[in-house]
């Protein structure tokens, strides 16, 4: 994380409480607490220009808060985003911001729910030019629009088309046209295949890679699919219960885990190349959110959990947030 | 493992399913044939709309109108089960075949105890009193992997988490001693970690109880770890069936080919994934001869006009006009 040019993107201690109290009346009635959830506890991360970087994590991680925090789309509660030197939550740099606004995008899960219905596919793309101002004229937007359908696949004779008239992973490919219309630099996805078939899956995330070549893109990539994880980023952050437990180069974080949550998890992922393996199921569930385990959130189902894990909350160092691998119990992989 | 030189448990033969419409017919299953051998775990693979889970719903005679069984059979342990009345059918399900659906929300009532859900299900099917049913249900949970089950036995669906919940379902499915189980999907709505769990008990339970198991799901991770045979869909028809390794190690159908190469994977390059041009054909529009033949690379003449039958490589049976030997000949199904 040291050499190379000035991060993209920095993500500093970033915090959000969710207030998941009962109504007034009840609170006072049944005499229950205010009740919080932490949904992202103390996130830091960078993204370097170019690079994709995943979150991965299981269903209430955080990975999904994180990402909308990220393009502004949710305040934090506390901690930082800047991206380019920007910050995207100071009210000083509300200016700039807005400049910077056109080179953020977001991809997200569901593209049936993603893209207006009653809109046609032109205009939705269309959409960022005209908001930014980007293009004057119909006829150049029109064209710029067909630029955009032929870039992700698509034909320009499409933009007379409502998203119904589409397959789930066309749509997907016309949500990265209007992320691209801007001409956005950086794009935060969230899950965009999950919602697909595997064959049109693999469509969709080799159109990724291609644009992300072609246009210099840079991707926060977020996914539950290790597998789909693997396969498309540069740098993996691994998240458990909003903290990010694990920091890891693409690679290195399959071929040699550290933190026990990763490795549980690449331990339970089924896998086409595991035909005839036996495997180690991890145990236990992701705890409740609001009622966390003290210290290291991941101590009740870890094998490795001795006193310290109880009581601390382990920080971050060199890549992994676990009081076992920093105290060298287990072997540095 | 198929136990040897036994009848299957399950045979079916040319299963043709129809919905009619308005607007036609269409054919959601189109003369599958397929067994199960005594304790064996079949994997139903596909994408979405390839018949999966309509293959399930017919064996278990749970097509409901518009649709309708059109032709074939389908054999339980060598007796004809498609064409039984409702209520000789009624008593196959549950008792004979049990059932484990995605959705365990779905499949518990909410309004009653599992202790209640499940009693009511044993005295059903067995002449156990209230009491031994009781019994019974405790040790079920116990060996499903509920902790504690004598005391959550009285607990409603909802105080049970996702995985908790599914291990009720399949504790559920395995009250009257099925021989034979369909598992629609049965992981999809888990977490990895927990999705792990939930495959190696289904294997454990079938192993020890010599169970067979039709799993089906769209996740070839799961199949690969889990199945010992799989069956590859594709629109209505079943593409290549054989031995879990060969199919997933060596595919011969182009489109088995294809789907394999489209899933990424956690060993192995993770250059670009293969890509099969095109989608799945909607079911109005299934093209004639073979239905993969618009986005097969190997398509010739006779893709197009004639559909091809199941065709005997090895231990597996491909439908594809590559791998007819005496080409031009007519082969016997």
């Amino acid at each position: 994380m040291t050499a190379g040019p000035a991060p993209l993107v920095e993500v500093r201690d970033l915090k959000r409480v969710f207030d998941v109290s009962k109504p007034w009346l009840n609170r006072v009635i049944e005499r229950a607490p205010r009740q919080f959830l932490k949904a992202v506890d103390g996130v830091s991360f960078d993204i370097r220009k170019g690079e994709t970087f995943a979150l991965v994590g299981e269903s209430g991680s955080g990975k999904s808060t994180v990402a909308r925090m990220v393009v502004g789309l949710l305040p934090p509660s506390a901690g930082t985003v800047t991206i380019d030197g920007v910050s995207m939550h100071d009210a000083a740099a509300a200016e700039e911001r807005q400049r910077l606004r056109r080179r953020i995008q977001m991809i997200f899960q569901d593209p049936y729910a993603s893209l207006n219905a009653r809109w046609r596919v032109g205009r939705i793309i269309a959409e960022p030019i005209r908001a930014f101002s980007l293009i004057e004229g119909e006829a150049a937007i029109t064209e710029r629009v067909g630029d955009l359908l032929m870039l992700v696949g698509l034909h320009p004779d499409d933009r007379t088309k409502f998203p119904h008239e589409f397959s789930g992973g066309q749509r997907q490919r016309i949500a990265i046209a209007r992320a691209l219309a801007s001409d956005a630099e950086f794009i935060v996805c969230d899950e965009p295949t999950s919602a697909l078939d595997v064959s049109v899956q693999a469509q969709i995330l080799n159109l990724m890679r291609d644009l992300q070549e072609r246009l210099g893109l840079t991707y926060l990539f977020i996914s539950h699919n290790l597998a789909v994880v693997r396969h498309m980023a540069s740098r993996i952050g691994v998240m458990y219960l909003g903290r990010l437990v694990e920091i890891s180069e693409g690679k290195s974080l399959f071929s040699a885990p550290r933190h026990p949550y990763t490795r549980m998890l690449l331990d339970a992922v089924p896998d086409v190349a595991m035909v005839g393996k036996a495997r180690e199921a991890g145990k236990g569930e992701i705890p409740n959110p609001i009622s966390p385990p003290s210290g290291c959130t991941f101590h009740p189902r870890c094998p490795l959990v001795f006193d310290r894990c109880r009581l601390e909350s382990p920080p971050v160092i060199d890549g992994v947030a676990c009081h076992a691998v920093q105290a060298g119990r287990v072997a540095a992989a | 493992m198929p136990s040897e030189d036994t009848a299957p448990i399950l045979s079916v033969r040319d299963l043709t399913v129809e919905f009619v419409t308005r607007r036609g017919t269409l054919r959601a299953l189109d003369r599958i044939s397929f067994d199960v051998a005594r304790g064996e775990v079949l994997g139903v693979v596909g994408e979405s709309g390839a018949g999966k889970s309509v293959t399930g719903s017919a064996i278990i005679g749970l097509i409901d109108p518009p649709g309708r069984i059109a032709g074939g059979e389908v054999r339980l342990a060598g007796e004809r089960i498609d064409n039984l009345p409702p209520e000789a059918m009624r008593k196959v399900r549950g008792k004979r075949i049990g059932m484990i659906f995605q959705d365990p929300l779905t499949s518990l009532n909410p309004l009653y105890r599992i202790s209640e859900q499940l009693i009511e299900t044993i005295r059903v099917h067995t002449d156990l009193d209230a009491g031994q049913a009781r019994a019974r249900a405790i040790a079920l949970l116990d060996e499903v992997g509920i902790p504690a089950p004598e005391k959550r036995i009285d607990s409603y669906p909802h105080e049970f988490s996702g995985g908790m919940r599914q291990r009720v379902v399949i504790a559920l499915a395995l009250c009257a001693e099925p021989e034979f189980i369909i598992a629609d999907e049965p992981t999809t709505a888990l977490d990895v970690s927990v999705q792990a769990q939930i495959i190696a008990l289904i294997k454990t339970l079938c192993r020890e109880r010599g169970t067979a198991v039709m799993l089906v799901t769209h996740d070839m991770g799961v199949i690969a770890e889990t199945a010992d045979r799989v069956a590859v869909m594709y629109a209505g028809r079943v593409a290549e069936i054989g031995p879990v390794r060969d199919v997933v190690k060596q595919p011969l159908h182009p489109y088995a080919k294809g789907l394999m190469g489209a899933i990424p994977s956690l060993e192995g390059e993770t250059s670009r994934l293969v890509q099969i041009p095109g989608s799945m054909p909607r079911l109005s529009a299934i093209p004639q001869g073979c239905a993969f033949n618009p986005r097969c690379a190997q398509a010739f003449d006779r893709c197009r006009t004639e559909r091809p039958e199941p065709i005997a490589v090895g231990s597996r049976q491909v439908a594809c006009h590559l791998y007819d030997t005496q080409a031009g000949s007519e082969v016997a199904a």
